[in-house]
């Protein structure tokens, strides 16, 4: 006979922490830390001709990793030593990596303080601004709409193509689309600067005969594409494949299937890719640098005369040996980053959810839909109950009939 | 017992009208299969064609790059010929060009750039894929697809306006300690040390580990996902038989993610091969092959296009396309190797 305990019985112990670093752990860790900055202080300073911050940083972090390789084999074995010494080297790879990309974005946006707080520096183009003037004349006014202008005629033709595409490989599938996701991950490796190559041999030379926002526009369209079809492609993957069966079992149509239940599913995600090909878009410098020329005047004709952008601005800024042209450049610089982190921050906002996935608000709409609905049929039904009555019995009275 | 009771029931007497729904329990089996094919509704074949137009534009796209690429660059082709993957030289006006020193200095930004971004990009992944928990995980995952998106001019911005002067202590020091090391001895033409700053500043060694932090997003966040997929029940298993993390790392996660991790270099070099903006701004050119990492003076593909497209005469833009094309070809052959490798891992086959 088998005893099951009652679960109410067994005592429950406190709950064990099995992630958490215990002292002798943090000790270990500052201990060998402060021991190896001393070493190569000693070493560099009094012991050896040896100079120089990188030596240092190196010899200080190579007697780290030796000191607390010993003090955590006092406790422990050769196997946990590895193990504690491995664990080090990852968080120092992960530090090292997140510091200098922050350290990048840190560093733009700091130099960029020198012209962003100058009002005119959003309001103005240059085009009355020579290099040798101050930052209270001339702004970037012609490189943000230029930007804006060219990411939004990109975005007409990316969303569309790129939408449709990506259903293309997920709705209708078959040898084709197989063939479609090969090309477009490739296209994902096409190297910048031939997008601008291909789009001034085959719209500059053949077609505009000269450089405008719209070929910029295009060679951008030609780098987003690719990026939103697959980010799109791997949300409309994740729509879960019983809601699409429940549509087809109700009778729908593959079309009525896609427009009312998967497209409303994966309208975040779609979004979501959509904000990040644009994030992607509105930073390309090369392709630009080829095809669309440099102003500095407001430009709101896209098919006719050069059209700056912000990336290109920044690049034709940093040119000029002028101090006052480089901390335009970077203003120019830290108003792009700002954007991007913008449009991530809308992205992470709306996205960050699996398709048909609610957020609180999005339940409590749903379910009072359905409380409507439920009350307009129930109203349906005690209003009018002859009438249900009616249909019932309708076939009967026509068999008496006949 | 309910054996017996089952059985006289099939024998039974009553069996006759019985055994007519046994054979009649699989009526389709006589019949031909039902065939599902309906007429498409009009919305559905107007989807269909519209859905097929959207993907053949996108094959179309591409297509066309490489086609408007090969007819600009045949006219440099035609007239170089083989010479322009062996000429240093690149004046396309006097008839003599070709991208052997270009190619080289590509290729060694490129490595450059591998050696900074594989170890940090593989201890990230690792980090973020076995060690972070929780909060601190959602958070570097963000910010590695956020890194992604920073523009390249902003880290060409870095490279100029810090790294070119804070890359002088570090290159000498290089150059001092490992100096019998052909590739980090800096000399001059007569072969003897050089130790000026200005010797250092523009190299290849700086460009590449500035392109090395821009690839370093794309290869992590392939390398995380490739951990991110090995067996749960091979990691407990691991940790059952008393393995600590690093060894179930060692044991499991390093085995199943091998094929992320060469897909994810691959398509980091990839990346690296074709990096302009900030190449561009870090350099400074040169024309003719340069093996000392650490020395002034490279050269890329995408940067000699950046750089010569706007004087060029019309031959000298179809040399230019010939460029791209080489560029366009290599880095699809590397990605195509690279995503069919990543594509194979997520298979699982090698967990077996």
């Amino acid at each position: 006979m088998t005893f099951i305990p009652s679960p109410d019985s067994a005592p429950i112990g406190p709950r064990r922490r099995v992630r958490a670093a215990r002292l002798d752990d943090r000790f270990n860790l500052l201990g060998a830390a402060a021991a190896g900055i001393a070493l190569s202080t000693l070493i560099f300073g009094w012991f050896t001709p040896l100079s120089g911050g990188v030596g240092w940083t190196l010899v200080a972090f190579v007697s780290f990793i030796g000191f607390y390789a010993l003090l955590v084999s006092n406790t422990s074995d050769f196997q946990e030593v590895k193990d504690r010494v491995m664990s080090v080297l990852l968080a120092s790879a992960g530090i090292v990596l997140f510091g200098a990309l922050v350290f990048v974005v840190a560093f733009t946006l700091v130099r960029g303080q020198e012209a962003l707080p100058h009002l005119n520096f959003f309001t103005e183009s240059m085009e009355k601004a020579g290099p040798l003037d101050g930052l209270e004349m001339g702004g970037i006014l012609h490189a943000i709409l230029g930007t804006l202008m060219q990411i939004g005629m990109a975005l007409v033709i990316t969303v569309p193509l790129g939408i449709l595409t990506a259903l293309f490989l997920n709705e209708v599938g078959g040898r084709f689309a197989r063939f479609v996701r090969t090309i477009s991950d490739a296209m994902t490796a096409l190297p910048s600067i031939v997008a601008g190559l291909f789009v001034y041999s085959a719209i500059i030379v053949l077609i505009t005969h000269q450089r405008s926002g719209f070929a910029a526009s295009m060679a951008i369209t030609v780098m987003m594409l690719p990026i939103v079809i697959r980010a799109s492609d791997i949300v409309l993957r994740l729509v879960a494949g019983n809601l699409r069966e429940a549509a087809y079992a109700l009778g729908s149509t593959r079309w009525r299937t896609i427009w009312h239940v998967v497209l409303p599913t994966a309208r975040p995600g779609l979004a979501t890719a959509v904000i990040l090909g644009t994030a992607r878009g509105i930073g390309e410098t090369s392709p630009v640098l080829l095809t669309s020329g440099v102003t500095a005047v407001v430009n709101t004709n896209p098919f006719e005369g050069p059209m700056i952008s912000l990336p290109l601005q920044v690049f034709d800024f940093v040119k000029s040996p002028e101090p006052n042209m480089i901390a335009r450049g970077f203003g120019a610089a830290a108003v792009l980053i700002l954007l991007v982190l913008a449009l991530f921050a809308i992205a992470r906002l709306i996205g960050g959810r699996a398709p048909g996935d609610l957020t609180a608000r999005q339940q409590r709409r749903v379910g009072a839909a359905s409380l409507r609905d439920l009350q307009r049929i129930t109203l349906q039904h005690l209003n009018a109950p002859n009438v249900i009555t009616q249909t019932a019995t309708d076939p009967h009275q026509k068999e008496s009939s006949s | 017992m309910p054996r017996s009771t089952l059985l006289p029931a099939r024998t039974a007497p009553a069996g006759a009208p019985d055994s007519a729904p046994d054979t009649e329990a699989f009526p389709f089996e006589k019949e031909r299969r039902r065939a599902l094919v309906s007429r498409p509704s009009v919305s559905d074949s107007v989807f269909r064609s519209v859905a097929f137009t959207a993907g053949g534009i996108t094959v179309a796209i591409m297509l066309a790059v490489g086609v408007f690429l090969s007819i600009r660059a045949s006219d440099a082709l035609g007239v170089a010929g083989f010479s322009f993957l062996t000429e240093q030289v690149w004046s396309p006006e006097s008839r003599t060009f070709g991208i052997a020193s270009v190619l080289f200095g590509t290729v060694t930004i490129a490595l450059i750039a591998m050696c900074v971004a594989v170890p940090l990009a593989l201890g990230t992944a690792l980090l973020i894929s076995e060690v972070a928990q929780g909060r601190l995980r959602s958070t570097l995952v963000t910010l590695v697809d956020l890194m992604a998106a920073v523009p390249s001019v902003v880290f060409g911005l870095w490279g100029v306006f810090f790294l070119q002067a804070n890359v002088i202590p570090v290159a000498s020091w290089i150059s001092t300690y490992f100096g019998w090391i052909p590739f980090f001895r800096v000399s001059d033409a007569s072969g003897a040390a050089l130790s000026d700053a200005s010797a250092f500043t523009s190299s290849a060694f700086t460009a590449g580990v500035v392109v090395g932090l821009m690839v370093v997003p794309t290869t992590t966040s392939v390398m995380r996902e490739a951990f991110s997929q090995a067996p749960i029940g091979e990691r407990e298993a691991a940790f059952a038989l008393g393995s600590t993390r690093w060894g179930m790392i060692r044991a499991v996660v390093l085995p199943f993610g091998r094929g992320g991790i060469i897909g994810g270099t691959m398509l980091g070099l990839g990346r690296a091969l074709g990096e302009t903006i900030a190449v561009y701004m870090i350099i400074s050119p040169i024309f003719t092959i340069n093996w000392q990492v650490l020395k002034t003076g490279s050269n890329s593909v995408s940067a000699l296009i950046a750089l010569r497209y706007g004087e060029s005469s019309e031959f000298g833009l179809s040399a230019l396309m010939a460029a791209g094309l080489v560029l366009f070809l290599m880095t699809l052959v590397i990605n195509f190797t690279a995503s069919s490798i990543v594509a194979r891992s997520r298979s699982g086959a090698e967990s077996n």
